[in-house]
Protein backbone atom coordinates (compact mmCIF):
# COMPACT_ATOMS: atom_id res chain seq x y z
CA UNK A 1 0.00 0.00 0.00
CA UNK A 2 2.75 2.63 0.73
CA UNK A 3 6.28 2.03 0.04
CA UNK A 4 8.99 1.70 3.07
CA UNK A 5 10.67 5.09 2.31
CA UNK A 6 6.93 7.25 2.45
CA UNK A 7 6.55 5.39 5.75
CA UNK A 8 5.82 7.83 8.73
CA UNK A 9 4.77 5.31 11.40
CA UNK A 10 5.46 1.69 11.86
CA UNK A 11 4.44 0.10 14.79
CA UNK A 12 5.37 -3.62 15.25
CA UNK A 13 4.57 -5.98 17.78
CA UNK A 14 3.33 -3.91 20.45
CA UNK A 15 2.43 -4.84 23.59
CA UNK A 16 1.41 -2.42 26.83
CA UNK A 17 -0.02 -3.84 30.13
CA UNK A 18 -1.20 -2.12 33.05
CA UNK A 19 -0.32 -4.52 36.30
CA UNK A 20 -1.86 -7.69 35.34
CA UNK A 21 -4.30 -6.05 32.42
CA UNK A 22 -2.81 -6.11 29.05
CA UNK A 23 -4.35 -3.39 27.05
CA UNK A 24 -2.17 -3.92 23.74
CA UNK A 25 -0.98 -7.18 22.60
CA UNK A 26 1.01 -7.27 19.42
CA UNK A 27 -0.27 -4.36 17.70
CA UNK A 28 1.27 -3.91 14.31
CA UNK A 29 0.36 -0.65 12.37
CA UNK A 30 1.66 1.04 8.93
CA UNK A 31 0.98 4.53 8.24
CA UNK A 32 2.16 5.89 5.20
CA UNK A 33 2.84 9.86 4.35
CA UNK A 34 -0.71 11.62 3.96
CA UNK A 35 -2.65 8.42 4.71
CA UNK A 36 -5.36 8.86 7.41
CA UNK A 37 -5.96 5.81 9.21
CA UNK A 38 -8.84 5.55 11.69
CA UNK A 39 -9.25 3.34 14.41
CA UNK A 40 -12.71 2.02 15.77
CA UNK A 41 -13.55 -0.32 18.23
CA UNK A 42 -15.50 -0.64 21.59
CA UNK A 43 -14.34 1.41 24.77
CA UNK A 44 -11.49 -0.08 26.42
CA UNK A 45 -10.51 -2.02 23.05
CA UNK A 46 -6.92 -0.10 23.52
CA UNK A 47 -7.89 2.94 20.99
CA UNK A 48 -6.65 5.56 23.05
CA UNK A 49 -3.59 3.63 24.90
CA UNK A 50 -1.87 2.92 21.25
CA UNK A 51 -2.03 6.76 20.75
CA UNK A 52 -0.15 7.33 23.45
CA UNK A 53 2.37 4.95 23.38
CA UNK A 54 2.86 5.88 19.96
CA UNK A 55 3.45 9.59 21.43
CA UNK A 56 5.25 7.70 24.52
CA UNK A 57 3.48 9.18 26.97
CA UNK A 58 3.11 5.77 27.99
CA UNK A 59 6.01 3.27 28.25
CA UNK A 60 5.37 0.01 25.71
CA UNK A 61 6.34 -3.88 27.35
CA UNK A 62 7.64 -4.62 24.13
CA UNK A 63 7.28 -4.74 20.67
CA UNK A 64 8.71 -1.08 18.66
CA UNK A 65 7.46 2.51 17.59
CA UNK A 66 9.36 3.68 14.50
CA UNK A 67 8.81 7.36 13.37
CA UNK A 68 10.23 8.17 9.85
CA UNK A 69 12.06 4.92 10.34
CA UNK A 70 13.69 5.71 13.36
CA UNK A 71 13.03 3.25 16.22
CA UNK A 72 11.59 5.79 19.14
CA UNK A 73 11.07 3.14 21.46
CA UNK A 74 14.84 2.39 21.78
CA UNK A 75 17.02 3.49 25.07
CA UNK A 76 18.52 6.96 24.88
CA UNK A 77 16.00 7.91 22.60
CA UNK A 78 15.18 11.77 23.60
CA UNK A 79 11.54 11.95 24.03
CA UNK A 80 10.90 15.44 23.58
CA UNK A 81 12.47 15.64 20.87
CA UNK A 82 10.47 12.60 19.39
CA UNK A 83 7.06 14.26 20.30
CA UNK A 84 8.12 17.52 18.33
CA UNK A 85 7.46 15.52 15.44
CA UNK A 86 4.01 14.17 16.57
CA UNK A 87 1.39 15.71 17.73
CA UNK A 88 -1.66 14.41 19.66
CA UNK A 89 -5.87 16.04 20.67
CA UNK A 90 -7.18 14.87 23.72
CA UNK A 91 -10.68 13.93 24.10
CA UNK A 92 -10.46 16.38 26.94
CA UNK A 93 -9.01 19.31 24.77
CA UNK A 94 -6.16 20.21 27.88
CA UNK A 95 -6.00 23.47 26.80
CA UNK A 96 -3.78 25.61 29.24
CA UNK A 97 -6.81 27.39 30.98
CA UNK A 98 -4.14 30.43 32.49
CA UNK A 99 -2.72 31.27 28.53
CA UNK A 100 -4.53 33.50 26.35
CA UNK A 101 -6.00 31.16 22.97
CA UNK A 102 -2.48 33.02 21.40
CA UNK A 103 -0.41 32.00 24.15
CA UNK A 104 -1.68 28.72 24.25
CA UNK A 105 -0.31 28.08 20.05
CA UNK A 106 2.69 30.23 20.63
CA UNK A 107 4.09 28.50 23.70
CA UNK A 108 5.27 25.24 22.11
CA UNK A 109 6.99 27.07 19.24
CA UNK A 110 8.81 29.48 21.04
CA UNK A 111 10.01 27.10 24.33
CA UNK A 112 10.93 24.21 21.86
CA UNK A 113 11.63 25.46 18.60
CA UNK A 114 13.41 29.05 19.78
CA UNK A 115 10.80 30.62 17.13
CA UNK A 116 10.95 34.33 17.88
CA UNK A 117 7.32 35.40 19.46
CA UNK A 118 6.78 37.91 16.58
CA UNK A 119 7.16 35.15 14.51
CA UNK A 120 5.33 32.30 16.31
CA UNK A 121 2.31 34.77 16.80
CA UNK A 122 1.97 35.63 13.17
CA UNK A 123 2.03 32.05 12.40
CA UNK A 124 -0.41 31.13 14.79
CA UNK A 125 -2.68 33.74 13.81
CA UNK A 126 -2.53 32.37 10.35
CA UNK A 127 -3.60 29.16 11.38
CA UNK A 128 -6.42 30.41 13.21
CA UNK A 129 -7.83 32.34 10.61
CA UNK A 130 -7.65 29.38 8.41
CA UNK A 131 -9.66 27.72 11.07
CA UNK A 132 -11.98 30.67 11.46
CA UNK A 133 -10.46 31.08 14.98
CA UNK A 134 -9.01 34.40 14.62
CA UNK A 135 -11.09 36.99 16.64
CA UNK A 136 -11.05 34.26 19.89
CA UNK A 137 -7.13 34.60 19.67
CA UNK A 138 -6.99 36.97 22.69
CA UNK A 139 -9.92 34.99 24.48
CA UNK A 140 -9.14 32.74 27.82
CA UNK A 141 -10.30 29.22 26.68
CA UNK A 142 -13.00 29.04 28.99
CA UNK A 143 -14.74 31.80 27.13
CA UNK A 144 -14.75 29.47 24.40
CA UNK A 145 -17.24 26.66 23.53
CA UNK A 146 -15.99 22.81 23.53
CA UNK A 147 -16.45 23.06 19.42
CA UNK A 148 -13.40 26.15 19.37
CA UNK A 149 -11.64 24.72 22.38
CA UNK A 150 -11.55 20.85 20.75
CA UNK A 151 -10.23 23.24 17.32
CA UNK A 152 -7.72 25.43 19.42
CA UNK A 153 -6.30 22.68 21.04
CA UNK A 154 -5.93 21.04 16.86
CA UNK A 155 -4.08 24.37 16.20
CA UNK A 156 -2.04 24.14 19.18
CA UNK A 157 -0.83 20.60 17.85
CA UNK A 158 -0.46 21.96 14.03
CA UNK A 159 1.69 24.83 15.24
CA UNK A 160 4.76 22.72 15.94
CA UNK A 161 4.16 21.16 12.09
CA UNK A 162 4.27 17.31 12.81
CA UNK A 163 5.14 14.70 10.63
CA UNK A 164 1.91 13.06 12.63
CA UNK A 165 -1.02 14.31 14.22
CA UNK A 166 -3.05 11.64 16.84
CA UNK A 167 -6.42 12.56 17.12
CA UNK A 168 -7.74 10.75 20.61
CA UNK A 169 -11.67 10.39 20.61
CA UNK A 170 -11.76 14.04 20.04
CA UNK A 171 -15.62 14.84 19.52
CA UNK A 172 -16.42 12.45 22.69
CA UNK A 173 -16.39 15.24 25.54
CA UNK A 174 -18.48 17.52 22.85
CA UNK A 175 -21.92 18.50 22.32
CA UNK A 176 -23.63 16.97 19.52
CA UNK A 177 -24.24 20.24 17.85
CA UNK A 178 -20.35 20.85 18.53
CA UNK A 179 -19.59 17.67 16.88
CA UNK A 180 -19.93 19.08 12.94
CA UNK A 181 -17.19 22.32 13.60
CA UNK A 182 -14.34 19.89 14.51
CA UNK A 183 -15.04 17.09 12.24
CA UNK A 184 -15.32 19.28 9.60
CA UNK A 185 -11.62 20.85 10.77
CA UNK A 186 -10.44 17.35 10.45
CA UNK A 187 -11.51 16.93 7.12
CA UNK A 188 -9.86 19.50 5.67
CA UNK A 189 -6.67 18.74 7.32
CA UNK A 190 -6.76 15.55 5.80
CA UNK A 191 -7.88 17.12 2.45
CA UNK A 192 -4.62 18.85 2.78
CA UNK A 193 -2.38 16.06 3.13
CA UNK A 194 -1.81 15.97 7.13
CA UNK A 195 -1.09 12.35 8.35
CA UNK A 196 -3.31 11.07 10.82
CA UNK A 197 -3.93 8.53 13.52
CA UNK A 198 -7.69 9.01 14.50
CA UNK A 199 -9.29 6.92 17.47
CA UNK A 200 -13.15 7.69 16.78
CA UNK A 201 -16.83 6.35 17.56
CA UNK A 202 -17.71 8.22 14.65
CA UNK A 203 -18.06 5.70 12.28
CA UNK A 204 -19.66 8.20 9.37
CA UNK A 205 -16.79 10.22 9.82
CA UNK A 206 -14.55 7.50 9.56
CA UNK A 207 -16.31 6.02 6.75
CA UNK A 208 -15.66 9.53 5.11
CA UNK A 209 -12.26 10.90 5.93
CA UNK A 210 -10.60 7.20 6.20
CA UNK A 211 -8.09 5.99 3.95
CA UNK A 212 -7.74 2.94 6.10
CA UNK A 213 -10.09 1.65 8.80
CA UNK A 214 -8.36 -0.76 11.88
CA UNK A 215 -10.74 -2.73 13.94
CA UNK A 216 -9.45 -2.95 17.22
CA UNK A 217 -10.42 -5.78 19.68
CA UNK A 218 -9.38 -6.72 22.60
CA UNK A 219 -5.86 -5.23 21.91
CA UNK A 220 -5.16 -6.86 19.13
CA UNK A 221 -5.62 -4.79 15.39
CA UNK A 222 -8.45 -7.78 14.58
CA UNK A 223 -9.13 -6.53 11.20
CA UNK A 224 -8.11 -3.52 8.80
CA UNK A 225 -8.91 -2.40 5.20
CA UNK A 226 -10.60 0.55 2.84
CA UNK A 227 -13.63 1.66 4.72
CA UNK A 228 -15.95 0.66 1.84
CA UNK A 229 -14.68 -2.51 2.33
CA UNK A 230 -14.36 -2.82 6.04
CA UNK A 231 -17.78 -1.24 6.77
CA UNK A 232 -19.78 -3.52 4.01
CA UNK A 233 -18.42 -6.77 4.33
CA UNK A 234 -15.94 -7.49 7.41
CA UNK A 235 -14.43 -10.56 7.34
CA UNK A 236 -14.06 -11.28 11.09
CA UNK A 237 -17.34 -11.93 13.26
CA UNK A 238 -16.70 -9.77 15.64
CA UNK A 239 -15.96 -6.86 13.46
CA UNK A 240 -19.56 -7.88 12.11
CA UNK A 241 -21.01 -7.79 15.83
CA UNK A 242 -19.77 -4.18 16.65
CA UNK A 243 -20.64 -2.89 13.63
CA UNK A 244 -24.32 -4.33 13.59
CA UNK A 245 -24.28 -2.63 17.41
CA UNK A 246 -22.90 0.29 16.49
CA UNK A 247 -25.98 0.72 13.09
CA UNK A 248 -28.58 -0.02 15.94
CA UNK A 249 -27.25 2.14 18.06
CA UNK A 250 -27.95 4.89 15.23
CA UNK A 251 -24.09 5.74 14.99
CA UNK A 252 -24.12 5.15 11.47
CA UNK B 1 -30.68 41.41 54.27
CA UNK B 2 -34.15 43.27 54.52
CA UNK B 3 -35.16 45.60 56.66
CA UNK B 4 -36.66 43.40 59.37
CA UNK B 5 -33.68 41.47 59.36
CA UNK B 6 -31.52 44.59 59.69
CA UNK B 7 -33.18 45.47 62.83
CA UNK B 8 -33.42 42.51 64.48
CA UNK B 9 -29.10 41.92 63.12
CA UNK B 10 -28.80 45.40 65.26
CA UNK B 11 -30.89 44.89 68.17
CA UNK B 12 -28.98 41.44 68.78
CA UNK B 13 -25.31 42.79 68.38
CA UNK B 14 -26.64 45.61 70.74
CA UNK B 15 -27.76 43.09 73.07
CA UNK B 16 -25.32 40.70 73.28
CA UNK B 17 -22.20 43.12 73.12
CA UNK B 18 -23.86 45.55 75.74
CA UNK B 19 -24.35 42.05 77.91
CA UNK B 20 -20.88 41.32 77.44
CA UNK B 21 -19.55 45.09 78.50
CA UNK B 22 -21.71 44.59 81.42
CA UNK B 23 -20.24 41.86 82.52
CA UNK B 24 -16.75 42.68 82.40
CA UNK B 25 -17.37 46.28 83.96
CA UNK B 26 -19.02 44.83 86.65
CA UNK B 27 -16.61 42.10 87.75
CA UNK B 28 -15.39 41.84 90.94
CA UNK B 29 -11.64 43.10 90.42
CA UNK B 30 -12.53 45.54 87.28
CA UNK B 31 -11.20 48.57 89.01
CA UNK B 32 -7.84 47.30 89.15
CA UNK B 33 -7.88 45.43 85.73
CA UNK B 34 -8.91 48.66 84.45
CA UNK B 35 -5.50 50.69 86.12
CA UNK B 36 -3.31 47.48 84.84
CA UNK B 37 -4.41 47.28 81.77
CA UNK B 38 -6.49 50.47 80.67
CA UNK B 39 -4.49 53.37 81.30
CA UNK B 40 -5.16 56.07 78.88
CA UNK B 41 -1.80 58.33 80.00
CA UNK B 42 0.16 55.55 79.64
CA UNK B 43 -0.89 54.32 76.69
CA UNK B 44 -0.66 57.67 75.03
CA UNK B 45 2.71 57.80 76.68
CA UNK B 46 3.77 54.71 74.90
CA UNK B 47 2.59 54.44 71.56
CA UNK B 48 4.72 56.58 69.67
CA UNK B 49 7.70 54.81 70.85
CA UNK B 50 5.52 51.34 70.11
CA UNK B 51 4.56 52.84 66.65
CA UNK B 52 8.32 53.09 65.69
CA UNK B 53 9.59 49.84 67.51
CA UNK B 54 7.07 48.38 65.11
CA UNK B 55 9.34 49.15 62.12
CA UNK B 56 11.52 46.46 62.82
CA UNK B 57 8.18 43.89 62.60
CA UNK B 58 7.58 45.29 59.47
CA UNK B 59 10.81 44.96 58.03
CA UNK B 60 11.28 41.67 59.18
CA UNK B 61 8.13 40.39 57.78
CA UNK B 62 8.68 42.11 54.66
CA UNK B 63 12.47 40.59 54.02
CA UNK B 64 11.10 36.96 55.29
CA UNK B 65 8.41 37.07 52.60
CA UNK B 66 9.76 37.84 50.00
CA UNK B 67 12.43 34.91 50.74
CA UNK B 68 9.43 32.89 52.28
CA UNK B 69 7.84 32.85 48.57
CA UNK B 70 11.22 31.84 46.96
CA UNK B 71 12.49 29.31 49.30
CA UNK B 72 9.15 28.04 49.68
CA UNK B 73 8.69 27.47 46.10
CA UNK B 74 11.95 25.97 45.65
CA UNK B 75 11.55 22.94 48.63
CA UNK B 76 7.73 22.56 46.61
CA UNK B 77 9.91 21.85 43.56
CA UNK B 78 12.44 20.21 44.54
CA UNK B 79 10.06 17.51 46.52
CA UNK B 80 8.12 17.26 43.29
CA UNK B 81 11.37 15.57 41.18
CA UNK B 82 10.81 12.39 40.07
CA UNK B 83 12.77 8.64 39.54
CA UNK B 84 15.03 7.10 41.79
CA UNK B 85 18.11 9.03 41.35
CA UNK B 86 16.47 12.27 42.88
CA UNK B 87 15.44 10.19 45.65
CA UNK B 88 18.13 12.25 48.20
CA UNK B 89 16.82 15.65 46.83
CA UNK B 90 13.52 14.40 47.65
CA UNK B 91 14.18 12.84 50.78
CA UNK B 92 15.94 16.16 52.24
CA UNK B 93 13.45 18.39 51.07
CA UNK B 94 10.81 16.00 53.15
CA UNK B 95 13.18 16.03 56.07
CA UNK B 96 13.16 19.76 56.09
CA UNK B 97 9.40 20.62 55.63
CA UNK B 98 8.45 17.70 58.56
CA UNK B 99 11.42 19.24 61.27
CA UNK B 100 10.77 22.71 60.50
CA UNK B 101 6.89 22.59 60.67
CA UNK B 102 7.56 19.86 63.81
CA UNK B 103 10.23 22.58 65.34
CA UNK B 104 7.96 25.45 67.83
CA UNK B 105 9.60 28.97 66.21
CA UNK B 106 10.60 30.24 69.26
CA UNK B 107 13.25 27.01 69.84
CA UNK B 108 14.48 27.71 66.22
CA UNK B 109 14.68 31.66 67.14
CA UNK B 110 16.54 31.08 69.72
CA UNK B 111 18.86 28.34 68.73
CA UNK B 112 19.24 30.22 65.64
CA UNK B 113 19.79 33.19 67.17
CA UNK B 114 21.95 32.83 70.32
CA UNK B 115 23.95 29.77 69.18
CA UNK B 116 25.28 30.53 66.21
CA UNK B 117 26.58 34.12 66.98
CA UNK B 118 28.02 32.53 70.14
CA UNK B 119 30.48 30.41 67.82
CA UNK B 120 32.40 33.20 66.52
CA UNK B 121 32.98 32.19 63.70
CA UNK B 122 34.58 34.86 61.48
CA UNK B 123 33.04 36.67 58.96
CA UNK B 124 29.57 34.93 60.61
CA UNK B 125 26.97 38.00 61.08
CA UNK B 126 26.28 38.41 64.86
CA UNK B 127 23.26 40.78 64.79
CA UNK B 128 19.98 39.58 66.07
CA UNK B 129 17.54 40.77 63.06
CA UNK B 130 19.82 38.70 60.92
CA UNK B 131 18.87 35.51 62.65
CA UNK B 132 15.59 36.31 63.01
CA UNK B 133 15.06 36.74 59.70
CA UNK B 134 16.83 33.40 59.34
CA UNK B 135 14.68 31.47 61.48
CA UNK B 136 11.57 33.10 60.85
CA UNK B 137 12.10 32.14 56.68
CA UNK B 138 13.44 28.51 57.93
CA UNK B 139 10.26 28.03 60.01
CA UNK B 140 7.88 29.57 57.57
CA UNK B 141 9.23 27.91 54.14
CA UNK B 142 8.37 24.61 55.69
CA UNK B 143 4.91 25.34 55.57
CA UNK B 144 4.54 27.48 52.55
CA UNK B 145 6.21 24.70 51.18
CA UNK B 146 3.52 22.71 51.80
CA UNK B 147 1.12 24.52 50.55
CA UNK B 148 2.93 25.17 46.69
CA UNK B 149 3.28 21.51 46.91
CA UNK B 150 -0.66 21.26 47.60
CA UNK B 151 -1.08 23.74 44.81
CA UNK B 152 1.20 21.71 42.30
CA UNK B 153 -0.36 18.45 42.86
CA UNK B 154 -3.92 19.95 42.09
CA UNK B 155 -2.91 20.35 38.36
CA UNK B 156 -4.61 17.90 36.35
CA UNK B 157 -2.15 15.28 34.99
CA UNK B 158 -3.85 16.00 31.76
CA UNK B 159 -1.80 19.24 31.78
CA UNK B 160 1.39 18.16 32.35
CA UNK B 161 0.53 15.51 29.25
CA UNK B 162 -0.60 17.76 27.35
CA UNK B 163 2.12 20.18 27.52
CA UNK B 164 4.71 17.41 27.41
CA UNK B 165 3.13 15.85 24.04
CA UNK B 166 3.87 19.53 22.50
CA UNK B 167 7.57 18.65 23.25
CA UNK B 168 8.24 20.96 25.89
CA UNK B 169 10.52 19.01 28.90
CA UNK B 170 9.33 18.29 32.69
CA UNK B 171 11.25 21.82 33.70
CA UNK B 172 9.61 23.33 30.70
CA UNK B 173 5.92 21.97 31.72
CA UNK B 174 6.96 23.23 35.45
CA UNK B 175 7.68 26.68 34.37
CA UNK B 176 5.30 27.66 32.16
CA UNK B 177 2.30 25.46 32.24
CA UNK B 178 1.90 23.77 36.12
CA UNK B 179 3.78 26.63 37.75
CA UNK B 180 1.39 29.70 37.09
CA UNK B 181 -1.49 27.84 37.50
CA UNK B 182 -0.80 25.82 40.87
CA UNK B 183 0.37 29.24 42.65
CA UNK B 184 -2.82 31.13 41.26
CA UNK B 185 -4.87 28.32 43.13
CA UNK B 186 -2.77 28.68 46.18
CA UNK B 187 -2.27 32.49 46.97
CA UNK B 188 -5.12 32.19 49.78
CA UNK B 189 -3.39 29.75 52.03
CA UNK B 190 -0.17 31.40 51.22
CA UNK B 191 -2.11 35.31 52.63
CA UNK B 192 -2.83 33.08 55.45
CA UNK B 193 0.42 32.04 56.27
CA UNK B 194 1.85 35.26 56.29
CA UNK B 195 -0.96 36.70 58.46
CA UNK B 196 0.92 33.81 61.08
CA UNK B 197 4.15 35.10 60.28
CA UNK B 198 3.61 38.76 60.66
CA UNK B 199 2.45 38.14 64.52
CA UNK B 200 4.97 35.45 64.98
CA UNK B 201 7.37 38.44 64.17
CA UNK B 202 7.49 39.43 68.32
CA UNK B 203 8.96 36.19 68.73
CA UNK B 204 11.97 37.38 67.78
CA UNK B 205 12.10 39.73 70.82
CA UNK B 206 13.37 36.84 73.06
CA UNK B 207 16.84 37.09 71.14
CA UNK B 208 17.07 40.44 71.99
CA UNK B 209 15.63 42.02 68.95
CA UNK B 210 14.37 45.92 69.87
CA UNK B 211 11.16 44.74 67.81
CA UNK B 212 7.41 45.90 69.21
CA UNK B 213 6.66 43.44 72.07
CA UNK B 214 10.33 43.98 73.11
CA UNK B 215 10.17 48.10 73.94
CA UNK B 216 6.31 46.87 75.61
CA UNK B 217 7.94 44.44 77.76
CA UNK B 218 10.35 47.27 79.17
CA UNK B 219 8.01 49.89 79.57
CA UNK B 220 5.72 46.92 81.71
CA UNK B 221 8.45 46.06 83.94
CA UNK B 222 9.29 50.39 84.16
CA UNK B 223 5.64 51.16 85.42
CA UNK B 224 4.46 47.55 86.62
CA UNK B 225 1.85 47.92 84.14
CA UNK B 226 0.20 46.27 81.03
CA UNK B 227 -0.90 48.94 79.21
CA UNK B 228 1.53 49.39 76.60
CA UNK B 229 0.99 45.34 75.28
CA UNK B 230 -2.91 46.26 74.72
CA UNK B 231 -1.27 49.26 72.32
CA UNK B 232 1.28 46.23 70.86
CA UNK B 233 -2.78 44.75 70.24
CA UNK B 234 -4.13 47.50 68.71
CA UNK B 235 -1.00 47.98 66.38
CA UNK B 236 -1.13 44.20 65.62
CA UNK B 237 -4.91 44.76 64.95
CA UNK B 238 -4.27 47.95 62.42
CA UNK B 239 -1.39 46.07 60.44
CA UNK B 240 -2.88 42.74 60.08
CA UNK B 241 -6.79 42.91 59.93
CA UNK B 242 -6.15 44.18 55.99
CA UNK B 243 -4.57 41.21 55.01
CA UNK B 244 -7.09 39.17 56.73
CA UNK B 245 -10.00 40.91 54.92
CA UNK B 246 -7.97 40.78 51.43
CA UNK B 247 -7.39 36.76 52.00
CA UNK B 248 -11.42 36.60 52.35
CA UNK B 249 -11.63 38.11 49.27
CA UNK B 250 -9.60 36.91 47.30
CA UNK B 251 -10.68 33.15 48.66
CA UNK B 252 -14.50 34.52 48.17
CA UNK B 253 -13.72 35.36 44.47
CA UNK B 254 -12.02 32.22 43.60
CA UNK B 255 -15.04 30.46 44.75
CA UNK B 256 -17.19 32.88 42.43
CA UNK B 257 -14.92 32.14 39.44
CA UNK B 258 -14.53 28.17 39.69
CA UNK B 259 -18.24 27.88 40.08
CA UNK B 260 -19.20 30.04 37.05
CA UNK B 261 -16.54 27.79 35.38
CA UNK B 262 -18.56 24.67 36.27
CA UNK B 263 -21.41 26.57 34.70
CA UNK B 264 -19.50 26.93 31.25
Amino acid sequence: MTDPVQLVLRVAGLRKSFGQLTVLEDVDLEVGQHEVVCLIGASGSGKSTLLRCINLLEPIDAGRVELGGQDITAPGVNVDRVRRRIGIVFQSFNLFPHLRVLDNITLAPRKVLGTSRAEAEDAGRSLLRRFGLEEKSLDYPDRLSGGQQQRVAIVRALAMQPDLLLLDEITSALDPELVAEVLDLVRELATGGMTMVIATHEMGFARDVADRVCFLDGGRVLEQGPPAQLFAEPSEPRTRQFLQRVIAAGRL
Amino acid sequence: MGRRASWTAFASTLAVFGLLGWGIVNAPNWPDFQASFLDPDLFADALPDLAWALRINVQLFLIAEVLVLVLGLVIAVLRSLPGPIFFPIRLLAIAYADIFRALPGVLVIFVLGLGIPSLRIPGVPSEPFVWAVVAVTLVYSAYVSEVYRAGIESIHPSQEAAARSLGLTRAQSMRYVILPQAVRRVIPPLLNDFIGLQKDTVLVSFIGVAEVFRIAQVKESANFNFTPYLAVALLFLLITLPLTRITDWLIARDRAASSAGARA
